[in-house]
């Protein structure tokens, strides 16, 4: 009879209170069940079926939901379910309730569209096990990340995908101390493509362009450019973790318009999971693309080919670089060239160093 | 400056499109302002009848925008508020040619005639956020000095950048007029009925696949205070009145209880501009250009100047939930209600499976 008035307040403590009973699965915090293997990825999807949102899928997610109720308790002997609200019954309340909010439109968007319930709720637990469990991701240099107020992260680009913007923004939330969520700017061909248009929008990104970078930047969030582009992304993998030009060095005016310090990021594992062997222009010149990947299994795997390889990753966070005493020089082209070009100095040489540490690229 | 009129505060202004839902509005709240000596309203037709209370107080002249000249110099007119714009093509009335027609033709005859009458202080002219058109690369919020990148495909867009350029034209010819250009965001609001409330009204709404546009709502009540203040006090520029604050179409949706029906783009354009050609349905391209795309202003300038803030978008559209509770499919009661029967039959479930082991 307990249980009910144990529900209410136990639906928010979902990995805070790490409790020392060996007991009970310690699922919720992402590793691998040692009991109930089964029954650990059901729950683990049951977030990512609401993503879609739609009324019917609430139906599946819903007896997905009841079906490892019972299940779950059986391998684990009657000491779960003995326990009054045990953390089946929290989970279940805790989806549903999560649901119901998603369903009635109960939360709350920003004027950049960034959804962080819908953020920490679906995408990050998706991109956590990416890039932990896939792609063993150690991070340094946190402390350079402030902790408050603005910041501009500012990172080498790579992978044919941009995988490494996700991830990047995924391992800073979880590691940084005040969990602080970037925010990233992307092309403008990201906005154009239906459903990532509205994922980007959805986990905080923005067009690249100047307005929208002072003013998040006006607004004390941290920002993650790659100014780089699709040069960097798309460009050989002989090339690899060769920086390539900054452009106009945008990013640099849009720190100096607003007094902001620059955190370069190098990030080291981005470009083995799409080793990219060709580019075929006149392909990408038909579908409009910036380049058409060759890669080691793609397009010969078909969507096999898309999974990316297990490479190694480690990002490096830089000391920052303050801005607040040139805030008067944002025009000066001269004073945003050297600006970007030391930037880019910090990340290459930083690059080559974490190379060091890494001899084997797909190494543990 | 009218004697007895207080200053700022006009003596005789004239409205046109008291014909329309606006207009009507405007006139009348103009017309209880007892620092306001006449407000004269102007209309093509005779407004109908569900404004004949509302008009009460106004003198209704009967006018087309093109003859107006005469009536300003006439009447010595301090200020004109220009409300008569068409956001949709009207298959009744003429359809798109005559919305340019009224829109454009008829904006540039009433600043003709504006730049002809001496007294005259004060233009007030109502505009939209369509202004800023619709593109891929546009910033996620818009300034007032935010320029459009793409002329915008749909008519209303054109109209609009058509009529503020006149705006721009007239504010060179005739700079001892203060003029105030008021870039609404779409209205919304327990009584207002425009092409986007009837849009939320229906149980299946269409929407663009794989878009979640950006919205942006103006209560309707604070439209009609920041005309007033307007033609009131001083404030000459551009300003862009919304509501504070976003609502992803996906979420109204949801918050109104209705539901969405995602559609292609190319198909939701093509069957918009067939809909069109056979003669019904109002929703054109500057519709789907806004469900695609999404649209949010900056409101920081017009808090300042006015000293005022619409209320928040989220609460704008709630009190117009609250006046349609008509076609809801899915209610937060009916939610909340679901989530406990699922909780409960879970916890039945549980216990039995509990008592049998």
């Amino acid at each position: 009879m307990s249980r009910p008035d144990e529900r209410p307040e136990s639906r928010y403590d979902v990995p805070l209170t790490l409790p020392g009973v060996d007991a009970e699965p310690a699922r919720r915090n992402g590793h691998r069940p040692v009991t109930n293997a089964v029954a650990a990825p059901a729950r683990q999807d049951e977030p990512d079926t609401s993503a879609t949102d739609e009324p019917v899928v609430s139906e599946a997610a819903v007896d997905a939901a009841r079906s490892p109720a019972p299940a779950g308790h059986e391998p684990g002997g009657p000491a779960v379910p003995d326990q009054p609200g045990d953390h089946w019954d929290r989970k279940v309340a805790a989806g549903l309730a999560f649901l119901r909010r998603r369903l009635s439109g109960d939360y709350e968007v920003d004027e950049f569209g960034f959804d962080p319930e819908l953020t920490e709720a679906v995408f990050h637990p998706l991109l956590r096990r990416l890039y932990r469990d896939w792609f063993r991701t150690e991070v340094t240099g946190l402390e350079h990340v402030p902790a408050q107020g603005a910041g501009l992260v500012v990172g080498n680009h790579s992978g044919t995908v941009a995988l490494d913007a996700l991830i990047l923004s995924t391992a800073l939330h979880d590691q940084h101390p005040s969990h602080r969520y970037l925010r990233l700017l992307g092309a403008d061909l990201v906005f154009r493509m239906p459903v990532v248009s509205e994922i980007a929008r959805k986990t905080g990104g923005t067009v690249a362009c100047n307005p929208d970078a002072e003013r998040l930047l006006g607004a004390g969030e941290l920002v993650g450019v790659f100014p780089e582009g699709f040069k960097g992304i798309g460009k050989l993998y002989s090339d690899r973790y060769k920086l390539q030009r900054f452009g106009r060095g945008g990013f640099v005016s849009a720190a100096l318009r607003t007094g902001t310090p620059i955190v370069p990021v190098a990030i080291v594992g981005g470009e083995e999971i799409y080793p990219m062997l060709a580019d075929i222009k006149p392909l990408a010149r038909l579908l409009k693309l910036p380049y058409f990947p060759i890669t080691p299994t793609f397009p010969w795997l078909g969507p096999l080919g898309m999974v990316p390889l297990p490479s190694k990753w480690l990002i490096e966070f830089c000391p920052p670089i303050p801005t607040a005493h040139l805030t008067d020089s944002a025009d000066d082209p001269l004073v945003v060239f050297n600006l970007a070009d030391q930037v880019r100095e910090t990340i290459q040489q930083t690059l080559h160093q974490l190379l060091e540490r890494r001899p084997d690229p797909f190494g543990p | 400056m009218t004697p007895g009129g207080t200053p700022g505060a006009p003596g005789v202004v004239v409205v046109t499109g008291v014909g329309r839902y606006l207009g009507a509005h405007v006139a009348a709240r103009l017309a209880a302002d007892p620092r306001i000596e006449r407000v004269i309203g102007v209309d093509p037709t005779t407004p109908g009848p569900e404004f004949t209370d509302l008009l009460d107080r106004v003198e209704r002249v009967r006018l087309d925008l093109g003859s107006l000249g005469g009536l300003l110099a006439d009447l010595d007119v301090d200020a004109v508020v220009h409300l008569a714009l068409v956001s949709a093509p009207d298959p009744q009335h003429g359809g798109r040619a005559a919305m340019k027609e009224q829109n454009v033709i008829g904006t540039m005859q009433l600043l003709a005639a504006c730049q002809r009458a001496p007294r005259l202080r004060k233009l007030v002219v109502r505009s939209s956020t369509a202004a800023y058109g619709a593109s891929f690369r546009d910033p996620a919020v818009f300034t007032e000095e935010t320029e459009p990148r793409e002329v915008p495909r749909g008519g209303f867009g054109r109209d609009i950048l058509d009529i503020e350029g006149y705006v721009r034209g007239f504010r060179r010819r005739r700079p001892d007029v203060t003029a105030t250009v008021l870039r609404f965001a779409p209205f919304i609001g327990s009584t207002a009925d425009t092409t986007l409330t009837r849009y939320f009204s229906q149980p299946f709404v269409p929407t663009v696949f794989g878009r979640d546009p950006r919205l942006q709502f103006v209560h309707f009540d604070d439209a009609l205070e920041v005309l007033h203040r307007s033609v009131a006090e001083e404030h000459p520029g551009t300003y862009n009145v919304a509501g504070p604050g976003v609502l992803s179409l996906s979420q109204a949706i949801r918050r109104a209880g209705r539901v969405a029906v995602p559609v292609l783009e190319p198909g939701l354009s093509g069957a918009a501009a067939l809909a069109r050609s056979l003669g019904f349905g109002r929703y054109g391209l500057d519709q789907v250009d806004l469900f695609v795309h999404g649209r949010v202003v900056d409101t920081s300038r017009l808090e300042q100047e006015y000293n005022f803030t619409p209320r928040s978008t989220a609460a704008a559209f709630d009190d117009f939930i609250r006046a349609h509770r008509g076609g809801v499919v899915l209610t937060r009661d009916t939610l909340a209600a679901a989530e406990q029967v699922v909780l409960e039959s879970i916890r039945q479930v549980r216990q039995a499976v509990q008592e049998r082991s």
